[in-house]
């Protein structure tokens, strides 16, 4: 087995002149992250980092035994910004579990609603929580060099977005005052109203059920998202080219900052936006339609692409442990041998797993976190692989490019890239953008990426609006198949969720859930060191990362830290539902806090 | 921290377990909108200094700073907002369910119930957003393992504020985004003594927003009194037998749509689960079921509202046509015109 993946034992911190720092809780994230580091400002340089999240609800407690139906309706609570990513990727096992396939017209309309989520949660995501990182007034406290340089560079593509320096986009995402920060906000409200037009209600939708969709489908409805998505693509123009100029000025203003939260390219995605030509859901065919679907489902290893099958996708899922406070269900339960095509699902897969907390001491040479290590198998090397979703558009892009798949006119994947058309708009002519492949899988690519992924979600969502109108013309306007729940039965859901990787696998027994495991990106990027010495994504991005900040330890921020963290969209409510399964769970401790506080 | 007459501090806890949808939805209102708000852009409305994790510039112990000062009684006037259910952090013999940033005196996180303890007592007026800070929510469903409750059950339904305001539920799951800025801008209008006591029912909701339930708001409520139901999901009719509960859930969102005058419930084809209710989600699943109740109700309806759609439907007919004399008349020969005569 390779030991790539692994980090070297670390120097003894007495060694090194190490400042512990924390900063408990994250802001500008959803849900509750505490991040805690042992920093070199000697070398300038984060030696050590520990993330904590500080909540437990106990979703797979409280559902067994409950109606599969009603699976989408609580899973959608995971999340207060992406639960209807949750709703999709439940209605998308549970299809798989009653046999039901949705009409065309229900399936476009999902798709509809998710792009619109896509638009949505990366623009306030972006402009309203990590673009303040990149504001005056941060800049100014973190680096006033930087700041000065920013007044006196023109920006390049200042005839594009109207901003004639740097400054003046970093002035404009101030919060609250800054035009641009407003502006923002009050599209992402535009595209919840598209979001709410296709799925009803956001965050948690009204009109999602299995086998397709309550929403009654009007010429109006599919107006009405049209003229606010057309808004949305005109804002994109300017929006794209902003973002890339604030971007490549970091690059230029601060040489080496592309180690900033840099890690190995090790990127997954599960894909998203199911094609109803080709998708019936059933397992047996899954790797057939998981190619059709419109963001392409991939593992990404060093820039190479392993795979785009979502049936080795799936064997290859392992939740590992390791320094997560659980005893192993090595003598539990094993509730699928064999897939529905006749592999052998390991006994570490989600759809086997039942989870045994054992509360303990923290030790950070041993247990330190309730959070499990989820790993991909790559059997090539024998590798259990730590991948991250880079906050989802990176990894999204990534796969989809190197696929080559994706041609649908206003998207065509090259092989090297991807290529986003927009239409011309009320006051734009139309724009051709290329998402290309970068060099680093870091902090600065993982938040362009994010930009990026806007625009192609509004031109997958105009491909969709296409299909939606020719049903709608053709008089197929039925939204919704019927299905009887069977007694005995498993499925598997896989999906984008805006942040990355979203699987949800359920076991039916007796028409009741008998097992049910989500697993969102989060705890994909949140994991610690696993049972082979692995780090999680968070930890291995923010260990090594260089100070760029100019304060001293009196008056650090952890700018970089925060812009490394940040990039990568953590969710914590989707990361910490699972510290629970089957047992009782007897005692759930804050994870890890070290240092004066240890022992 | 002496704060000016013209402004009030509002801290908010995200917390509780919860989603966070509450503050997502905060983001999303437009009657009045946030930044409205924060601003200071409604006249005679003291400005809203709001201290939330999502939307704050400042981390950790900076973002902190504010909280610990309104714990020891140097903020006069404050308004707590809680967001998720308040879990039992009693039936576990150590740990914690739920924590807001850490003591950096003992490097013990600070439990969401320990904050609740330090600052209700000293807050203007205390505020429980979502159904899960109001009543439990989705989180206190039966087989949980936290014991987890809404913010009245843990305080007491009789709690007052020390300006004599007892809880203010928001519920919803999520709370509509406009309910809960304008809760919110209703605290701040009565604060600046331009309005009186914020009214509110014995579920401690305001009631100009849930005095009705979501059926006497909702666009397909003509369907259910002709006795037309939806038989399958997609259907422009009445879908209580599909499992909509909006005959009896209390409700604005027929009304109000979700946002920005757009989407909705069972008014844009999503069944009504309860959401807002107190008994959510218990009471009502499975969701998918047509609710025990309507099973009379929707039968006892049928012979009056087929026969009053079948003389409506006559009615509608005669008025879909126009009067006999708004035509051209055809061309008749010289001399025989009428009007020529």
């Amino acid at each position: 087995m390779s030991t790539m993946t692994r980090t070297k034992p670390e120097a003894p911190a007495a060694t090194r002149n190490l400042v512990e720092m924390n900063w408990d809780p994250i802001t500008r994230i959803v849900g509750s992250l505490g991040i805690y580091t042992k920093i070199d400002f000697k070398n300038r340089e984060v030696a050590e980092c520990y993330s904590t999240s500080s909540i437990f609800r106990g979703y797979s407690i409280f559902m067994k035994g409950k109606d599969p139906r009603d699976a989408h309706f609580i899973t959608s609570r995971i999340c207060g910004i992406c639960g209807d990513n949750h709703a999709t990727c439940a209605i998308y096992a549970q299809n798989m579990a009653f046999g039901v396939r949705p009409p065309a017209l229900g399936e476009w309309i999902i798709n509809l609603g998710e792009a619109a989520e896509y638009m949505f949660d990366h623009n306030i995501y972006q402009d309203n929580l990590v673009g303040v990182d990149f504001c005056e007034q941060m800049v100014k406290e973190t680096n006033p060099s930087v700041w000065e340089k920013a007044q006196k560079t023109e920006a390049p593509n200042a005839a594009l977005h109207g901003y004639r320096r740097i400054s003046d986009i970093m002035t404009a995402l101030n919060p609250f005052t800054g035009e641009f920060y407003r502006e923002a906000l009050l599209m992402s409200r535009l595209t919840r109203e598209m979001f709410c037009l296709m799925e009803g209600r956001h965050v948690h939708p009204s009109t999602l059920y299995p086998g397709g969709v309550g929403t009654v489908p009007t010429i109006q409805l599919f107006t009405d998202y049209l003229v606010r998505l057309m808004k949305y693509v005109e804002f994109m123009k300017k929006v794209v080219p902003m973002h890339d100029d604030l971007f490549d000025f970091f690059y230029e203003a601060l040489p080496g900052y592309e180690r900033v939260g840099q890690r190995r390219v090790l990127l997954g995605c599960w894909g998203s936006f199911n094609n109803p030509d080709v998708c019936d859901y059933t397992y047996e065919r899954m790797t057939e339609w998981g190619n059709a679907m419109y963001v392409t489902p991939g593992v990404v290893v060093d820039g190479q692409l392993v795979t785009t099958d979502l049936v080795k996708i799936n064997l290859g899922i392992r939740i590992l442990l390791g320094s997560s406070y659980y005893e192993d269900w090595e003598n539990a339960e094993t509730f699928v041998q064999r897939d529905p095509l006749g592999n052998p699902v390991d006994k570490r897969h989600p759809w086997n797993q039942t989870t045994i907390p054992k509360p303990q001491k923290r030790d950070f040479q041993d247990k330190y976190t309730w959070v499990m290590s989820p790993r991909w198998y790559d059997e090539r090397t024998g590798d259990y692989l730590a991948l991250d979703t880079g906050g989802g558009p990176i990894a999204r892009f990534w796969a989809t490019a190197l696929a080559g798949k994706v041609d649908i006119g206003y998207i065509k994947a090259t092989g090297q890239s991807v290529k986003i058309y927009l239409p011309k708009t009320a006051t734009k002519p139309e724009v051709e953008f290329e998402w290309k492949i970068p060099k680093w899988s870091n902090a600065i690519e993982r938040d362009r990426a994010r930009t990026y992924f806007q625009a192609y979600a509004a031109a997958a969502a105009l491909y969709f609006l296409e299909k939606v109108m020719a049903e709608v013309h053709a008089g197929r306007t039925k939204t919704w198949s019927e299905f009887k729940v069977p007694d005995e039965a498993i499925g598997c859901g896989f999906h984008e969720a805006v942040r990355g990787v979203l699987s949800h696998h359920v076991v039916i027994r007796d028409g009741k859930i008998a097992n049910y495991h989500p697993y969102p990106p989060t705890p994909w990027n949140a994991s610690p060191r696993d049972i082979y010495g692995t780090p999680g994504p968070y930890e291995d991005a923010v260990q090594n990362t260089p100070i760029f900040e100019e304060n001293g330890p009196d008056k650090f921020k952890g700018i970089d830290i925060m812009r490394a963290v940040r990039s990568f969209d953590p969710c914590l409510p989707c990361g910490v539902h699972m510290y629970l399964g089957g047992g009782k769970v007897l005692e759930v401790r804050h994870s890890p806090v070290f240092g004066p506080f240890g022992k | 921290m002496a704060e000016s007459a013209d402004e009030i501090v509002v801290l908010w806890i995200t917390a509780g377990l919860g989603c966070d949808g509450e503050t997502i939805a905060l983001t999303g209102a437009t009657q009045p909108s946030l930044e409205e708000l924060i601003l200071g852009g409604l006249p005679g409305i003291p400005r809203l200094v709001l201290h939330n994790p999502l939307l704050a510039y400042e981390v950790g112990e900076e973002f902190l700073a504010p909280f610990h000062r309104a714990a020891r009684g140097e903020i006069d006037r404050f308004i707590l907002v809680i967001e998720g259910s308040i879990p039992d952090e009693t039936n576990k013999p150590e740990g914690y369910w739920a924590a807001f940033g850490v003591d950096q005196q003992t490097g013990q996180p600070i439990t969401t119930c320990e904050w609740i303890d330090r600052l209700a007592p000293k807050a203007w007026a205390v505020v429980a957003v979502g159904t899960c800070a109001a009543y439990g929510g989705i989180h206190a469903m039966e087989g949980n393992p936290t014991g987890c409750m809404g913010l009245a059950d843990y305080l007491g339904w009789d709690w007052r504020s020390r300006a004599g305001i007892p809880i203010v539920n928001v519920p919803g799951c999520p709370t509509l985004p406009d309910n809960l800025t304008e809760t919110l801008l209703y605290l701040l209008r009565q604060a600046a003594g331009l309005a009186p006591m914020i009214p509110l029912d014995d579920q401690l909701r305001p009631t100009w927003l849930f005095e009705q339930t979501a059926h006497e708001g909702c666009n397909r409520g003509g369907y259910y009194e002709q006795a037309e139901f939806g038989e399958e999901y997609g259907s422009p009719k009445c879908i209580v037998k599909l499992g909509c509960w909006g005959p009896v859930v209390q409700c604005n969102v027929g009304r109000r749509s979700w946002l920005g005058g757009v989407g909705g419930c069972a008014n844009v084809g999503g069944i009504c689960i309860g959401c807002t209710m107190p008994s959510f989600p218990d009471k009502f699943m499975p969701f998918m079921n047509q609710p025990p109740g309507s099973l009379l109700s929707s039968h006892a309806v049928a012979t009056y509202g087929r026969a009053v759609h079948a003389l409506r439907r006559f009615t509608q007919a005669s008025l879909n046509k126009e009067p006999s004399w708004r035509q051209k008349k055809p061309v008749q020969a010289a001399g025989s015109d009428s009007r020529n005569r």
